[in-house]
């Protein structure tokens, strides 16, 4: 057996290659397009599978050794953060806020990421994007799982997070969050690809997950900085991948061109309004800010992303005309925000306030433009109405937008004094929308977002009471019927966060941490 | 000896997540794989239909004929979530990297008899194909699958298949070269010794229903493969003709199909105990894919077998069949 010497080691290219698409053959026993159902019907022409570069060469060896080593150390952070509960060791007690908004708002979608890349990855007829896909899948599981095991020790202290599955799938402002990946994984394998691989996970996952866990190493939060920190190799996979897709499409055929940069247009605009939640979250409610919402965009989508479509325009691909757009708001949309949610505190699962006079000079500093002009004084007045007793919470329903199930509070794009509204009509009923590019997005595809769940309907339909509800009794009060069906608790998960459970168990736990009363 | 550290204790105000409570009874402290597990899946208030499967909802019970009044009953007894889960492959992967080096510095490999290797290159490296198969098969029942209880495992199941694909080609590699691929490829496309085995795998890849494909795929096929292959082929004929290297280099498929099969057999015992509905439509699925892979796999056993071919796949069904009946549908 002399054959051994002639062995040559493979190259690390090619002995991916036998790894992954050597695997693959083409069917005969059943047709392609059997097997691969949903290919045809986005328009997408893919010529040549074989083309695509694979973004990274993990095999699964590999992955299982090196992701158990940053399990093994995410895990121990976590136990003897729990174990010595730096939960008091954050900022202030405001800060559990954001944890709130994160785990309600944003690790359900992990979730869903989890199970739309296991889709993708059966669905592509290519073996490297399936891998890659797959691959991706199995991580976003982990990203959801560690997540929620992070915020566990949180729950058991502190209120607002203790339904939030429950909460994700009913609550007003989560159907914000929600109906945006539900628009993605309800879309082909394709565009799905463009939503979140691209546009979400390329060109805004540094203004989603990026704020969140630099907000948590700021404040205090091991727990929460910890899984963002040991995500971040996962992240950087994910990122190669988003970019790797949007090339492979383009240079596949130029027919393909308009339409990825019809979902492009979409999808930065369906992020960038998810993103109004991350906005309030970084100007208002870290005690401890990073950066404000307008220097974040500057820097991760004006200065980087602006780059990127540089790069992209060899394709044919411009920038997405709702940029300029955005940039209109960004001297307004965090304050908008947070004056909508301060408004109708009474039906979230997390507490408000109003900054105090040194996080108002903050934003004065951040915003010379707008803050001490439109937002400051009536910031102030409610400050004030609030201390004579008067803080008044609006339990009237907002009128939301079909598309990204925002209320229409914000403003006409140049004029902060307006509020921005528009409307079609669409076979026998009339839709609203909180934009152009809401609206435009509508008109493209209205049999999709006539079918939107929008919260406000739903709960005048009488679709959000506890099952036994009778609407029709003498005193019947709305809102405590929908807060029941939210399994949220009037006074404790909500309202201000002065006076709050929260508040005094943080100050009485933190004085028996550090003092020897 | 006891030694009292102290901590400042807090009373928290619960103890675990209210579905959680929910689900296991009472606010008591719960495991790590309840919390990464139950209710994970969206369940109420989808905006959208797919536009690809626009009869569903999103997630949708209803593309499976198994009916079960809480998809939550399915527990895998392993408890993976993901950490538990790379920790435990991480462990095994170990012990294959181990095997492999053992078996390559010694030279092992080159000093396989013949027909050994012979043996290996014509039955185990076209098996790469069939892994494939599976790494695609539960990726769909883990995209399409209803509740995280059951869909959870699957992607699990796909990776690691696709895992084996790679330690078989791994073996190839390691006896041969690259043409060892290639002829092995080339056997599973044209030879007939492989169309049977060839075209259920790609039938399968056409099971719309996610509960029949996991019957399909996770019970039926690696029910009667991995006990054949591995445990009849490898660990006992090619061993006692001086091949226990190659066992020592499917080690992991060995432990793995040990491990899997624990939780292949819950799953079917849980929705087998719901209704006699589920059991019978089970009873169908498995004998009517057990009868189409055990005629696909003879062939495939004769490369090894020879005259015995018919007694041991005789063997290998029968004990399948008592493993279902253990699981609660006799067959």
């Amino acid at each position: 057996m002399d054959m051994q010497v002639a062995k040559k080691k493979l190259g690390l290219k090619e002995r991916y290659a036998v790894m992954t698409r050597g695997l693959d053959w083409t069917p005969s026993y059943q047709k392609m397009e059997d097997i691969y159902p949903y290919m045809a019907y986005e328009g997408i022409k893919i010529h040549d599978w074989d083309k695509w570069e694979d973004p990274f060469r993990l095999t699964m060896d590999a992955y299982w050794k090196y992701q158990s080593e940053k399990e093994r150390k995410l895990y121990s952070v976590l136990d003897a953060y729990i174990q010595s509960n730096g939960h008091l060791n954050v900022t202030d007690a405001r800060y559990l806020n954001t944890v709130k908004l994160f785990v309600s708002g944003i690790s359900p979608l992990e979730y869903v990421a989890h199970r739309g890349f296991a889709h993708a990855g059966r669905q592509f007829p290519g073996p490297g994007p399936r891998v890659a896909c797959l691959m991706q899948s199995l991580d976003e599981i982990r990203h959801a799982q560690t997540q929620i095991h992070a915020v566990s020790n949180y729950n058991k202290y502190y209120n607002g997070m203790h339904d939030f599955h429950h909460a994700h799938d009913r609550v007003w402002f989560l159907s914000v969050p929600k109906s945006f990946f539900d628009d993605a994984i309800t879309a082909g394998p394709f565009e799905f690809m463009v939503a979140i691989g691209f546009s979400f996970e390329y060109v805004l996952t540094n203004l989603l997950f990026v704020p969140f866990v630099s907000g948590a190493a700021y404040n205090g939060d091991m727990g929460t900085m910890t899984f963002g920190f040991s995500a971040q190799s996962d992240e950087a996979r994910h990122m190669t991948l988003g970019l790797e897709v949007i090339k492979f499409i383009l240079q596949q055929d130029p027919a393909n061109v308009p339409i990825v940069q019809r979902w492009i247009d979409k999808w930065t605009w369906r992020g960038y309004r998810v993103l109004t939640l991350v906005a309030m979250m970084m100007d208002y409610m870290l005690p401890k800010r990073t950066m404000s919402w307008k220097e974040a965009w500057e820097v991760y989508f004006e200065q980087n992303g602006g780059a990127l479509f540089k790069d992209l325009a060899r394709y044919g691909i411009t920038i997405p005309k709702c940029t300029e757009h955005i940039a209109l708001e960004k001297d307004h949309l965090s304050h908008q925000a947070w004056s909508t949610f301060y408004n109708y505190a009474a039906a979230t699962n997390f507490h408000t306030w109003m900054p105090d006079a040194d996080e108002m000079e903050w934003l004065s500093a951040k915003y010379p433009e707008s803050y001490d002009k439109y937002y400051r004084p009536r910031m102030e007045f409610w400050r004030e109405e609030a201390a004579k007793g008067n803080r008044f919470y609006n339990k009237t329903l907002p009128m939301l937008c079909q598309t990204c199930q925002i209320p229409l509070v914000f403003t006409e794009p140049g004029d902060p004094t307006k509020i921005c509204y528009r409307e079609v009509d669409y076979k026998e009923d009339k839709y609203h929308f909180c934009s152009d590019h809401c609206k435009k997005i509508f008109e493209d595809e209205p049999e999709k977002y006539v079918q939107a769940w929008l919260p406000v309907h739903q709960i005048y339909q009488g679709n959000c009471f506890p099952e036994g509800t009778d609407p029709t009794v003498e005193g019947f009060d709305p809102l405590a019927a929908v807060i029941k069906y939210y399994h949220l608790e009037f006074g404790r998960d909500n309202l201000d966060f002065e006076g709050s459970e929260d508040q005094k168990n943080f100050a009485e736990w933190r004085g028996q941490a550090t003092k020897n009363a | 000896m006891h030694i009292d550290l102290q901590t400042v204790s807090i009373k928290p105000l619960r103890h675990t997540f209210d579905n959680i409570a929910r689900r296991i009874g009472a606010d008591k402290p719960a495991t790590r794989y309840q919390e990464g597990t139950l209710d994970m899946q969206q369940t109420a208030n989808f905006h959208y239909r797919p536009t690809w499967d626009p009869d569903h909802d999103i997630y949708d019970a209803s593309r499976s004929a198994i009916k079960m009044a809480d998809w939550y009953a399915f527990k895998d007894p392993r408890q993976f979530y993901y950490g538990a889960y790379t920790l435990a492959r991480a462990k095994q992967q170990d012990t294959a990297e181990a095997n492999f080096d053992f078996v390559e510095s010694r030279g092992m490999a080159a000093n396989l008899p013949e027909s050994v290797r012979d043996t290996v290159l014509k039955l185990l490296i076209p098996l790469r194909h069939v892994a494939w198969g599976s790494n695609m098969n539960n990726a769909a029942i883990c995209a399409y699958g209803y509740g995280t209880g059951f869909s959870q495992p699957h992607i699990f199941q796909s990776m690691d298949q696709l895992g084996i694909a790679q330690y078989i080609t791994r073996v190839g590699l390691l006896l041969g070269s690259v043409e060892v691929l290639d002829d092995a490829k080339k056997s599973w496309v044209e030879d007939d010794t492989w169309q049977g085995l060839r075209r259920l795998v790609e039938d399968s890849m056409v099971v719309q229903d996610p509960f029949e494909l996991f019957v399909v795929q996770n019970v039926v096929l690696d029910g009667l493969l991995y006990p054949l292959v591995y445990e009849t082929i490898i660990d006992d004929v090619l061993s006692a003709q001086g091949g226990t290297s190659v066992a020592m280099l499917t080690q992991f498929m060995t432990d793995w199909f040990a491990e899997t099969k624990k939780w292949a057999d819950a799953t079917v015992k849980i929705a087998a105990a719901e209704s006699a509905e589920n059991k019978e439509i089970l009873a169908k699925w498995i004998v009517e894919w057990r009868d189409r892979a055990a005629a696909a796999l003879l062939p495939v056993a004769r490369i090894a077998l020879g005259d015995r071919t018919d007694e041991l796949m005789g063997e290998v069904v029968q004990q399948f069949n008592a493993r279902m009946t253990k699981a609660g549908v006799a067959v």
